[in-house]
């Protein structure tokens, strides 16, 4: 293990850029499954093929190639956007479309009551959906964004391919100087855990804070 | 015998109608290959307590779905003081605001406090300052019973203190009707009677209110007029002292004589 304690410093920079990566995407896959979930559950119907589309297309191609094709067929088309700002719209759009899917459910999951009172009183649809269907939709989707997050913490692991600097690409820097394979990605592994064990914990202490009785 | 007009108002009030508010003409509606609604023509006027009774699946409820267009109709036509339903969007969202209604299972929004639940719609759908909000909710709430659980969530009120609670939100919008679909058909018996106070009231208010309830009781007591619906038809429409006593036609006649046995 010398080879992980002497190059702690290493393992910290790539763990704060992974930190970083992890939460900006995170936010754009909030914003994303947010705008894409209302397309869908819109009353209007071009809106919701539309959303479908995006989900059904984005879901169903592998991340890595998503990075590829945005990170490099940008470049061919002359826009360039740095290696950490195309990690984060790549991984937030992919991901945004997970998050979507499992508001939607949430949406399902509200009694058809609520939106009927909340038109009842007067409130647009959008109002209707913002004020009164989507905050007890979030309460019971947070178990789902929980799992979401945390592969996406795991996910963001594959910008080591574009060159990114994160805690995977930390590891193989090293491993190609010193090929001590087991401590190095040991020491990884170790590190993810640091970051994605309490991210699970504390998924379970906002559903139990924002649980509401009905 | 299938007239579907007032043809007095009970007695109790001063005799005049107010303007036609609510008006339904030849509306027809299907749910897939079922009809529901058949030329339904209903006219309610302002200040007019109408009471829907019928067997369940005649299409009460739907009626009052139709009217804020929680339902849209097949055919015919649905004025709201002289303005047709619009089509979804902003208009219709204004047009609900003055179109209270109060469902069979409350529908209070679980995630906010009671006050809140009251003030949602002032603030949002008519613009009102969040403190003059607060303090005509405050007033409603006090006005239903029930001020002391303004900081309460709905779960933890009993069923009745909930449709109280949903009855002064629909207050709280100034509507110009308001329309209960089976106010007390989910809640224990002792209940009933502390949301059919609050309604008896409104109704001595001079607030236009179209009931769909099984409570006769009610019926005899507040409403202008009683309209029998069965199948999808209004079948009767008559005021509450005729219609109870000697109804027209033998399918409300068989209806009553099965309610009121018990």
């Amino acid at each position: 293990m010398g080879v992980v304690f002497g190059h702690l410093s290493d393992y910290a920079s790539g763990f704060w850029y992974t930190v970083a990566l992890t939460l900006a995407s995170f936010l754009v896959s909030l914003l994303v499954g947010i705008v894409i979930a209302t397309m869908r559950i819109s009353p209007a119907a071009p809106a919701r093929a539309a959303g479908l589309f995006y989900v059904e297309t984005v879901r169903n191609t592998p991340l890595l190639v998503l990075l590829f094709l945005f990170f490099f067929g940008l470049t061919k088309v002359g826009l360039a956007y740095s290696i950490f700002v195309s990690g984060v719209i790549v991984i937030g759009a992919y991901h945004g479309a997970f998050v979507a899917e499992a508001l939607r459910s949430g949406v399902g999951a509200v009694s058809k009551g609520q939106a009927e009172a909340a038109r009842s009183i007067g409130l647009t649809f959008s109002q209707s959906l913002r004020y009164v269907v989507l905050p007890q939709a979030f309460r019971t989707v947070v178990p789902p964004i929980g799992n979401i997050f945390i592969a996406l913490t795991k996910n963001t692991s594959l910008i080591t391919v574009i060159a990114g600097v994160d805690l995977t690409s930390a590891a193989d820097r090293l491993n190609t100087t010193y090929a001590q394979a087991i401590p190095i990605f040991f020491g990884a592994a170790v590190a993810y855990l640091i970051l994605t064990i309490p991210s699970g914990l504390a998924f379970g202490w906002i559903e139990r804070k924002v649980a509401i009785a009905r | 015998m299938t007239t579907s007009t007032a043809r007095a108002p009970a007695g109790g009030t001063d005799g005049a109608l107010g303007r036609p508010l609510v008006v339904l003409e030849k509306v027809n509606k299907s749910f897939g290959p079922n009809q529901v609604l058949f030329d339904i023509d209903l006219t309610v006027h302002a200040g007019e307590v109408v009471v829907v009774i019928g067997p369940s699946g005649s299409g009460k409820s739907t009626v009052c779905r139709c009217i804020n267009r929680l339902e849209t109709i097949d055919s015919g036509r649905i004025t709201l003081d002289g303005v047709p339903l619009p089509a979804e969007g902003k208009a219709l969202a204004k047009l609900r605001a003055d179109v209270g209604m109060v469902f069979q299972s409350f529908n209070l929004f679980a995630h906010k406090r009671v006050l809140d639940n009251v003030t949602l719609g002032p603030i949002k759908a008519r613009g009102v300052p969040r403190k003059q909000a607060e303090q005509r909710a405050r007033e409603l709430l006090d006005r239903v019973g029930i001020a002391a659980k303004a900081d309460s969530h709905p779960a933890e009120l009993s069923g009745g203190q909930q449709q109280r609670v949903a009855i002064a939100r629909a207050l709280a919008m100034d509507p110009k009707v308001i329309m209960f679909d089976e106010p007390t058909s989910a809640l224990d018996p002792e209940m009933i009677n502390e949301v059919l106070d609050v309604m008896t009231g409104l109704a001595h208010e001079g607030m236009t209110m179209i009931v769909v309830t099984h409570e006769m009781g009610f019926a005899r007591s507040a409403a202008n007029r009683v309209v029998f619906m069965d199948d999808g038809r209004i079948v009767e429409s008559n005021n509450p002292d005729a219609f109870f006593s000697h109804p027209d036609t033998d399918r409300a006649r068989d209806f009553l004589s099965k309610i009121l046995h018990h």
